[in-house]
């Protein structure tokens, strides 16, 4: 059957939304090569004084290795939570479950700047209290990252358990199974992949939260987009092209590696 | 245990968290809101009526309404061809939507003073080609606020009407065509009012999402075109007025939840078709 494809018009200006697209990602790559100490074009001479500050320069290796640990942390509290509260819906199907469901993604939903005043109000609150959980702390950031990521593990979690097939609990009910045996030897092996999506997305999505970050940490927990943040409002240091270049980098890797095992996979079958 | 707790030991966790850490603190703003600096309303007569705070909530809609016009449009027109080209002309705009996608909001804020600073590549070239003597002024307002912030918005404009047009039945379009229509108005008179659906979404969700926005307003414009958002964290950590930066982020939470009760109501099976 003959397809109606896109005429030339919608060719030629989709490929000019396309270069929109990705222009600021190709910016910062000769940016990132400029043997000068601001924001500039390299002319004559390449340098790689810039991502050689990204782990000589102790700030740029913290920022990074903090981000990694608040990452991990609020990741790992986050997917649990996450994947016991959507086991509960899916199991029990309690009364009001999409009042509760609601209320899960309220962070998500609500406006980042609005969340972000409200950790803020949490954590000096908080501080008034105890000195672990509190503003400007490593784990008081770890807890206000999971606050805005838990949603996402909600969601992906419940996407993964919207495929498995409600009988095979049922019959491991009927058999005598406890709570315990069916969460964890029944319906967590199959769900297992939607889990450590879950794992991975609330790992990046905490690594790269800055809106939140800004208002709760001031000079002790500097995240890496943290820094990335002052050196972009004060003055525009190369350094931050270096990291961005290394942060596409790896980006591209992964979104184009998937696209080809897709086609790839589409065309054996 | 009794059928009632059972489901508790799952749900409460996550539950007593966000009670916890953000139902309660948001509590805590709203109390903010009414007693700094004394007990009264008189933070929500300020932000509706000091000219300064209206012209920032004028600037923030006028801003949100181009963001979102722009971006539907050319949404819509990377859609068609994600959805509707060859396999390899999928692949390639679906490269152009998800690796912007995946990258970080700052990286991208810098991406862009790359390209429009005043000593950046778009200057650059534009000079070497003759076509300007002067630098042009291109970020640090409000045309490089709607330049960042459509980058961002795309992907998020994409996402919808691609689902809409998936849903556009191949015949109906081949129907037209065999009645004589041409390709143009089976474009505008079929395919489009088709994706009507689709487009009230999209546009809704990039509203919505543009109005909280925070990180490219502040830092592309650079201080000069200050939006919503950036008022409240100018009120928190520049000129400490706790009150009013509660007060505007109350006014905030309830004007995008009810445009987002609009948009369930849009993307809800009854207002489709």
């Amino acid at each position: 059957m003959i397809r109606l494809r896109p005429g030339l018009i919608a060719t030629v200006l989709a490929v000019l939304v396309g270069i929109f697209m990705l222009m600021p990602l190709l910016a910062v790559v000769p940016v990132s090569f400029t043997p000068k100490r601001f924001l500039s074009v390299p002319t004559d001479e390449l340098s790689l004084r810039h991502y050689r500050t990204l782990y000589e320069d102790p700030e740029w290796f913290e920022g990074i290795w903090l981000s990694v640990r608040i990452g991990l942390l609020s990741a790992g509290f986050a997917t649990a939570l996450g994947t016991f509260f959507s086991l509960g819906i899916w199991m029990f199907r309690p009364r009001f479950a999409g009042l509760l469901m609601g209320i899960a993604l309220l962070p998500m939903v609500a406006p980042p700047v609005v969340s972000a005043l409200t950790l803020y109000f949490f954590l000096i609150t908080l501080t008034q209290y105890n000195g672990v959980f509190a503003y400007d702390t490593m784990l008081g950031v770890a807890l206000a990252h999971s606050v805005m990521i838990v949603p996402f593990a909600v969601v992906l979690v419940s996407v993964s358990l919207a495929q498995v097939d409600r009988r095979m609990d049922l019959a491991a009910r009927n058999m005598g199974a406890g709570l315990g045996t069916r969460v964890f030897k029944v319906i967590l092996p199959n769900i297992k992949f939607g889990v450590i999506a879950a794992f991975f997305l609330t790992f990046v999505l905490s690594w790269e939260e800055i809106a939140v970050t800004i208002f709760i940490t001031s000079v002790e927990a500097v995240t890496l987009p943290r820094l990335m943040w002052q050196g972009l409002r004060d003055n525009i240091d190369p350094a931050i092209a270096a990291i961005s270049v290394v942060l596409i980098v790896i980006v591209a890797t992964v979104v184009v590696g998937r696209a080809v095992i897709v086609a790839v996979k589409a065309r054996r079958a | 245990m009794t059928r009632i707790t059972r489901p508790l030991i799952l749900l409460t966790p996550l539950l007593a968290f966000l009670a916890l850490a953000y139902v309660l603190p948001f509590a805590g703003v709203i109390g903010w809101s009414v007693t700094i600096p004394e007990p009264g309303v008189q933070n929500y007569e300020a932000a509706l009526t000091d000219p300064l705070i209206l012209s920032v909530f004028w600037r923030t809609l006028r801003i949100c309404a181009i963001v979102t016009v722009v971006s539907v449009i050319m949404g819509y027109i990377l859609s068609l061809l994600w959805v509707r080209g060859t396999p390899l002309v999928r692949t390639l705009t679906e490269l152009c939507i998800l690796i912007p996608f995946w990258i970080s909001v700052l990286t991208r804020a810098f991406g862009w003073l790359a390209l429009l600073s005043h000593r950046g590549l778009v200057n650059g070239w534009l000079e070497a080609l003759g076509v300007i003597d002067d630098p042009l002024r291109l970020v640090r307002n409000e045309f490089g606020v709607v330049v960042g912030m459509v980058h961002f918005m795309i992907p998020f404009a994409v996402f919808p009407l691609a689902s809409a047009m998936r849903t556009v039945d191949e015949r109906v379009l081949m129907a037209a065509r065999g009645m004589g229509a041409s390709r143009t108005r089976v474009f505008w008179q079929v395919f489009v009012p088709m994706t009507a659906a689709g487009l009230m979404g999209a546009a809704l969700l990039v509203f919505v999402f543009a109005i909280g926005f925070f990180i490219t307003p502040a830092i592309l414009g650079g201080g000069r075109s200050v939006m919503i958002a950036e008022l409240i964290y100018l009120r928190i950590f520049q000129s400490p007025d706790w009150g009013l930066a509660a007060a505007v982020s109350v006014i905030l939470m309830v004007a995008i939840s009810a445009l987002l009760a609009l948009l369930l109501k849009q993307l809800s099976p009854k207002g489709v078709r």
